[in-house]
């Protein structure tokens, strides 16, 4: 199970990749825990999720080669 | 139209045409905001011919917005901007109405003014405005442009416009339900931005709005675009309907004028991980309370706290050492934030922070990293 993801905006600032790979995950919320675990400043940010560029609000199956894009909002203008 | 060889370029595609700038000079837009996305969603907007453009600013020109907000010269420094741009506009563009609001945008002025606008094209430079703007072109049903920028990545979408087909209408509530905590906002000020950025972005939501106006074209209703300008990448997301009902935002127009936009957005400051309430605790001295009533479970013994009940709580609350940062927790975390509530009301300049989530959730995070 190889998942694809997509870092936006400030998140970057964590990842310092703004793409990688996590493997072994069956959905979007064990999905969160172990991108925490691997980066724990994440826990700070609040970020929307996007499962193959579509908007998820609650926890999704996700599926191998799917690609999750995490989307902070920012107010800049 | 007095002289129809200014819009001779645009009427000549056939996809827009006559029909098209007649739509154009019968609009009502209303920017928000007439900083970097608004002034060039502005320039174009009037030089494409809408008719009528409001202007929400209560700013003045600063010689650093100079390098992005090219609507402004020297000469405008220190004015305020909604006059300034207003003036640069009808110059540009003597055959359409300008009408510039030096005032702050806020629950009790937005409802009558957003009213009298087709579309609003969101250029603000901060949370509550922009939950405010989303909220009342909700209650009102209004077309929203929405815009955003951080860095050298910009945000661009079209919410409360129902798409023709599926007849979904989605806000920026759906697609960011609470405003993030401010302590992970970074701010353009602090962080810098490319000038040429807010150019783009701005210019793209000018783009929507005449797309939407005249409809030509496939909108980005329901959608939100990410530009990368460092990679000139695009990427796409949709934005799916929720429940509303899970969703805390006004519904009616007296829940809205009751609505505290500047709270909400920055009450989450109150809250802290378990992730970061470890964080916390590993690096400074705390001093940890428990509201709890007595014998509540789960137990704790993994660190030093007092016990404070909350029922007990604003009678005791002078006797609280301030001298450290205080996190309080409850099982949770609702009755801890009722309570760092009280702490900043009686002790307006100490630092309380309310365990989200409460005990139950760091004992699982704490467990969960021991398996």
């Amino acid at each position: 199970m190889k998942i694809n993801i997509l870092v936006f905006g400030q998140l970057y600032d964590i990842t310092k990749v703004s793409q990688l790979t996590i493997y072994e995950v069956n959905n979007t919320e064990q999905l969160t825990r172990k991108l925490i675990e691997q980066f724990p400043e994440l826990s700070k940010f609040k970020f929307s999720i996007a499962v193959n560029k579509k908007i998820v609000q609650q926890n999704t199956i996700l599926n191998n080669e799917d690609t999750v894009a995490l989307l902070p909002a920012f107010s800049g203008g | 139209m007095e002289n129809n060889n200014r819009y001779a370029r645009q009427i000549l595609l056939k996809e827009f045409g006559e029909a098209a700038q007649k739509k154009l000079l019968n609009a009502k837009v209303l920017v928000i905001g007439a900083g970097g996305l608004g002034c060039p969603a502005l320039q174009y907007l009037a030089a494409a011919g809408v008719g009528n453009i409001g202007i929400v600013d209560f700013d003045v020109v600063d010689l650093t917005n100079l390098h992005r907000q090219i609507l402004y010269s020297m000469e405008d420094i220190g004015k305020f901007k909604a006059l300034a741009a207003a003036k640069k506009l009808s110059s540009l563009n003597p055959e359409i109405k300008i009408h510039p609001f030096n005032f702050q945008l806020t629950n009790k002025n937005s409802l009558e003014l957003i009213s009298g606008y087709d579309l609003v094209i969101d250029g603000s430079d901060n949370f509550a405005t922009r939950y405010l703007v989303n909220d009342a072109c909700v209650l009102l049903d209004k077309p929203l442009v929405y815009g955003a920028i951080l860095r050298f990545e910009g945000q661009v979408g079209v919410f409360n416009l129902e798409d023709i087909v599926s007849k979904i209408k989605t806000n920026y509530r759906h697609l960011f339900p609470e405003p993030p905590d401010p302590l992970s906002i970074l701010s353009c000020n602090e962080v810098g931005l490319l000038g040429v950025l807010p150019g783009i972005i701005g210019t793209m939501q000018a783009l929507e709005a005449i797309k939407i106006i005249t409809s030509i074209g496939k909108t980005l209703c329901n959608k939100i675009i990410s530009y990368n300008a460092l990679n000139n990448s695009f990427y796409d997301f949709e934005i799916v309907p929720t429940n509303n009902d899970t969703i805390p935002f006004p519904k009616t127009e007296s829940d809205f004028l009751n609505f505290d936009y500047e709270w909400f957005c920055n009450s989450n400051s109150k809250q802290i991980s378990a992730y970061e309430f470890d964080e916390l605790r590993m690096n400074e001295k705390l001093t940890i309370i428990d509201v709890r009533e007595i014998d509540e479970l789960p137990f704790v013994d993994e660190f030093l706290f007092t016990h404070i009940p909350l029922s007990k709580f604003e009678s005791s609350i002078s006797q609280i050492s301030i001298e450290n940062k205080i996190v309080v927790f409850c099982n949770s975390g609702s009755r801890s934030l009722r309570a760092v509530n009280s702490i900043n009301e009686i002790i307006p300049d100490c630092i309380a922070y309310s365990l989200k989530d409460g005990i139950e959730a760091w004992k699982k995070k704490n467990t969960e990293i021991l398996n």
